[in-house]
């Protein structure tokens, strides 16, 4: 039984192989912006026209947003909803799962339709998860990066003082 | 789940507020908010209903300070208190480093407290954390009310101990915030216990609301040490 949740943590090598994914996809997509969010409501990147708005609390939201989602699919009897779309009057969203563990968050307007960001996705969605399956498969075996708070429990003392 | 980004150098935890309807845990984030200077916070996010009873949760980041050229930065949420919101109660659970539970002190909101501890082992097992292994801070609010419990019985009811098994473990280890008090002692029938830390608060007032962020935020940060 694992104690608590578990931490992963993910380098420069890794943050630049998803940037390049995404950076791609919002290019073929015609999209404004992409954003990665973990399942605990942690944003992970952003890539594309810069969000004008509060892109913390937007993570947060979005993995809110997913986990209830999942249990109403739930509760009809199906596992999860694996992409979700929300439609605006000028600007949309469309969420997509990514290996349980990260949400691909989508935002267009009216530059590209839903068919085209949705077919997109759909590869975009497959490469991602390739790159997470290692980062999360790197954080099980303790491999990978050392420890950056490894011995470092005077720091945390004198954080707190 | 903690997430270290090593391309922005920032460290992520999360932190959840437990405890029953009405005990003070959105108030704790209040204080946090208005206390923190508007460059180490974000927004104060909460999703409640039009009589401010929260509906799914409150949530607030803060940032805590730097480690090893790493920022801290520690996501605040609250749980709705209301027993009928068990199912949103359990999302925000999810993913979840460091727990603090808010009891309310008054003697007449024993049993609520009881029920939402239960309440909260219960959930955290159903994703199969173990909370007796993970930072844990209880606060007992309300003090300053004249039907507030003694914290002895609050202890007893609350935190009463959980059996340490670990040879390597047993052996006295005083709470660094009670003079004369253990977290960790052999009880008179020959058996160790481990206790969580605690701590008294008037979250109103903002007494004792920093003592319980900064034990717990420093807890999280050594697990991951």
């Amino acid at each position: 039984m694992p104690v608590g949740a578990t931490s992963w943590s993910f380098t420069e090598d890794d943050f630049g192989a998803i940037n390049r994914l995404l950076q791609r996809f919002l290019y073929d997509s015609n999209a404004r912006c992409a954003l990665l969010v973990d399942r605990s409501g942690q944003l992970v990147t952003t890539v594309g026209e810069k969000p004008n708005f509060d892109a913390t609390a937007f993570a947060t939201l979005t993995a809110a947003d997913f986990s209830a989602n999942d249990q109403l699919a739930k509760l009809i009897g199906e596992t999860d909803f694996n992409t979700l779309f929300h439609q605006g009057e000028r600007e949309s969203m469309l969420l997509a799962d990514v290996v349980r563990r990260v949400i691909l968050v989508v935002l267009f307007d009216n530059r590209t339709t839903l068919g085209l960001v949705r077919l997109k996705m759909r590869q975009t969605v497959e490469d991602l998860s390739k790159v997470f399956d290692e980062v999360f498969s790197r954080g099980q075996s303790g491999a990978g990066k050392p420890n950056v708070l490894a011995d470092a429990d005077d720091e945390i003392d004198r954080l707190f003082q | 789940m903690s997430m270290i980004n090593y391309a922005s150098r920032e460290i992520n935890c999360k932190i959840v507020y437990y405890g029953p309807g009405l005990g003070g845990k959105t108030t704790n984030l209040e204080h946090v908010y208005g206390k923190v200077s508007p460059s180490t916070r974000g927004k104060l996010i909460s999703l409640a209903t039009e009589t401010e009873r929260t509906l799914f949760f409150d949530f607030l980041p803060v940032d805590l300070g730097t480690i090893r050229g790493f920022k801290t930065r520690f996501h605040l949420y609250t749980v709705p208190g209301q027993v009928y919101y068990n199912a949103s109660r359990k999302l925000i659970l999810k993913g979840v480093d460091g727990i603090v539970f808010v009891a309310d002190s008054q003697m007449e909101r024993m049993e609520a407290n009881q029920e939402s501890m239960q309440n909260l082992y219960d959930n955290m097992a159903e994703y199969g954390y173990d909370l007796t292994k993970m930072p844990f801070v209880i606060q007992y609010n309300k003090r300053d009310l004249p039907n507030a419990a003694p914290v002895r019985d609050l202890q007893a009811q609350l935190n009463p101990g959980w059996e340490v098994s670990d040879g390597a473990r047993q052996r006295i280890a005083p709470d660094p915030f009670h003079a004369g008090e253990n977290l960790v002692e052999q009880i008179p029938s020959g058996e160790w216990v481990e206790r969580a830390t605690y701590f008294e608060a008037v979250a109103v007032s903002g007494d004792g609301v920093f003592d319980t962020l900064k034990a717990v935020s420093k807890l999280v940060l050594k697990s991951l040490a």
